[in-house]
């Protein structure tokens, strides 16, 4: 990117919070994931729900991957009470791309309450996937009483310390983060000195053109501090990522898409499969949206899903897995 | 709103040994008469709800999860004084505070949320 662009903020969340019915008809705000292709040393993400509108041109790249978030898988509260139906969909989704992503990400909160059989029943669905290999890095709600104990034996062979890796694959340096554990009071996520020590040490080698993909659960960015949607120490990563030509941060946490370009950095932020939150700032709190009950009509027709504010980049309104 | 029923809300906390809080509520102290009872700390809205209590020693503190998403309670000091398993919705936690002291806590998920219980 030629002309370095500071601080550019694109919102494209949506404030509906489609209930199931409504979600597996247009599978709108979820926007199931992000389908990532890298061209020409850069990557583009572009949201599942509206991939149909993407020329296959766009999609071919020399490495293209899926990264889906927040399955929350055991949560079954109003604002989704079948989280399990709703990854099935992300999986129907995936599989159905003209070309089969490499492989997934998958960036945290895997379960809702880190019990084995939450984690089980998200393994079993996305073996269903055509992409074979999911790396993983862990949401705080995926190390729970245990101090990501149970992550790690599932998903961390082969990673350092609290659970972070690296891996290449086509030319590009993938970077999966931790910052969800050993929070502090009143603080935000935390990467920690043992994994920024080892982050430094392992773009060192590097070649300053080859792409970094880092990805993490909670935003590498100050998306919103009050809510607690940042990390006190990402300055530092970055701060080792600064001479490298493109470097994408990918993250979830958040459960609604973002994109913010920073110099060399661009963030994005992926949708949840389970259930949208609010836009920053936008409510008294984080908390799960929940679309009143007269609204609630309205959004269960296929084509006249009404969002209620907004530009929105999801606003996909004719749907392939009715 | 539980506050405008205060005499009830006290004779039911004498009775029960619980009294409840409204969320918004920045501050509580429990009067004498409430010693050795049961204080409710509610936690709504990713906030701790009085945020600082105030009690005299002996009392034992329940905090109750009213979101829809999982929540903490653990002591901001070193040797964690007290720490809650996570609480889901509708789960309590309890802790008896037995001697005098300023007490901060947190939400180990979302440490953005704290509060203090200021025993006396």
């Amino acid at each position: 990117m030629s002309e370095k662009k500071k601080d550019e903020l694109l919102n494209d969340h949506n404030h509906d919070g489609v209930d199931r019915r409504g979600f597996l008809k247009c599978m709108a705000w979820a926007g199931t994931g992000a389908f990532c292709v890298m061209k020409g040393g850069v990557l583009n993400s572009y949201g599942l729900s509206r991939i149909s509108e993407i020329s296959s041109a766009d999609m071919i790249g020399e490495l293209s991957f899926v990264q889906i978030s927040d399955s929350h898988m055991g949560f079954s509260k109003p604002a989704n009470p079948d989280v399990a139906g709703t990854l099935k969909a992300a999986v129907e989704k995936i599989n159905g791309l003209s070309a089969t992503p490499e492989f997934m990400l998958h960036t945290g909160d895997i379960s809702h309450l880190s019990k084995p059989e939450e984690f089980d029943t998200v393994d079993q669905i996305l073996k269903s996937a055509k992409p074979k290999d999911v790396f993983y890095v862990p949401g705080e709600h995926d190390v729970l009483n245990d101090d990501g104990k149970q992550f790690l034996e599932r998903y961390g062979k082969g990673s350092k310390g609290g659970g972070w890796y690296s891996f290449d694959k086509n030319g590009v340096h993938f970077v999966g983060l931790v910052n969800v554990m050993n929070l502090k009071a009143g603080g935000l996520g935390t990467l920690g000195h043992d994994q920024l020590e080892w982050l430094e040490d392992d773009v060192k080698h590097l070649k300053h053109s080859t792409p970094i993909v880092v990805f993490a659960h909670i935003p590498l960015w100050s998306v919103y501090p009050e809510w607690g949607w940042g990390t006190d120490d990402s300055a530092q990563a970055l701060a080792y990522l600064r001479k490298f030509g493109s470097v994408t941060v990918l993250n979830g946490h958040i459960h609604q898409t973002m994109q913010k370009v920073e110099g060399n950095v661009t963030f994005h932020t992926a949708a949840s499969t389970a259930f949208p939150q609010p836009a920053p700032g936008k409510a008294d709190s984080p908390g799960p949206m929940k679309v009143p009950a007269e609204q609630l009509k309205s959004v269960l027709g296929i084509t006249d899903v009404n969002y209620i504010q907004g530009k929105n980049a999801l606003a996909v309104v004719d749907s392939s897995l009715a | 709103m539980r506050r405008s029923v205060s005499i009830a809300g006290l004779a039911a906390a004498l009775v029960l040994g619980t009294l409840g809080f409204d969320a918004g509520q920045k501050s509580y102290v429990a009067n004498a008469q409430e010693k050795m009872s049961t204080i409710e700390v509610k936690i709504d809205n990713f906030s701790f709800g009085p945020v600082t209590l105030t009690v005299p020693a002996g009392t034992t503190v329940t905090w109750i999860n009213r979101d829809d998403i999982p929540h903490t309670v653990v002591s901001t000091d070193d040797s964690k004084t007290f720490k809650s398993k996570v609480l889901d919705t509708d789960e309590k936690f309890s802790f008896t505070f037995s001697k005098a002291g300023n007490y901060p806590y947190f939400c180990s998920i979302h440490p953005k949320m704290t509060g203090k219980v200021i025993v006396q």
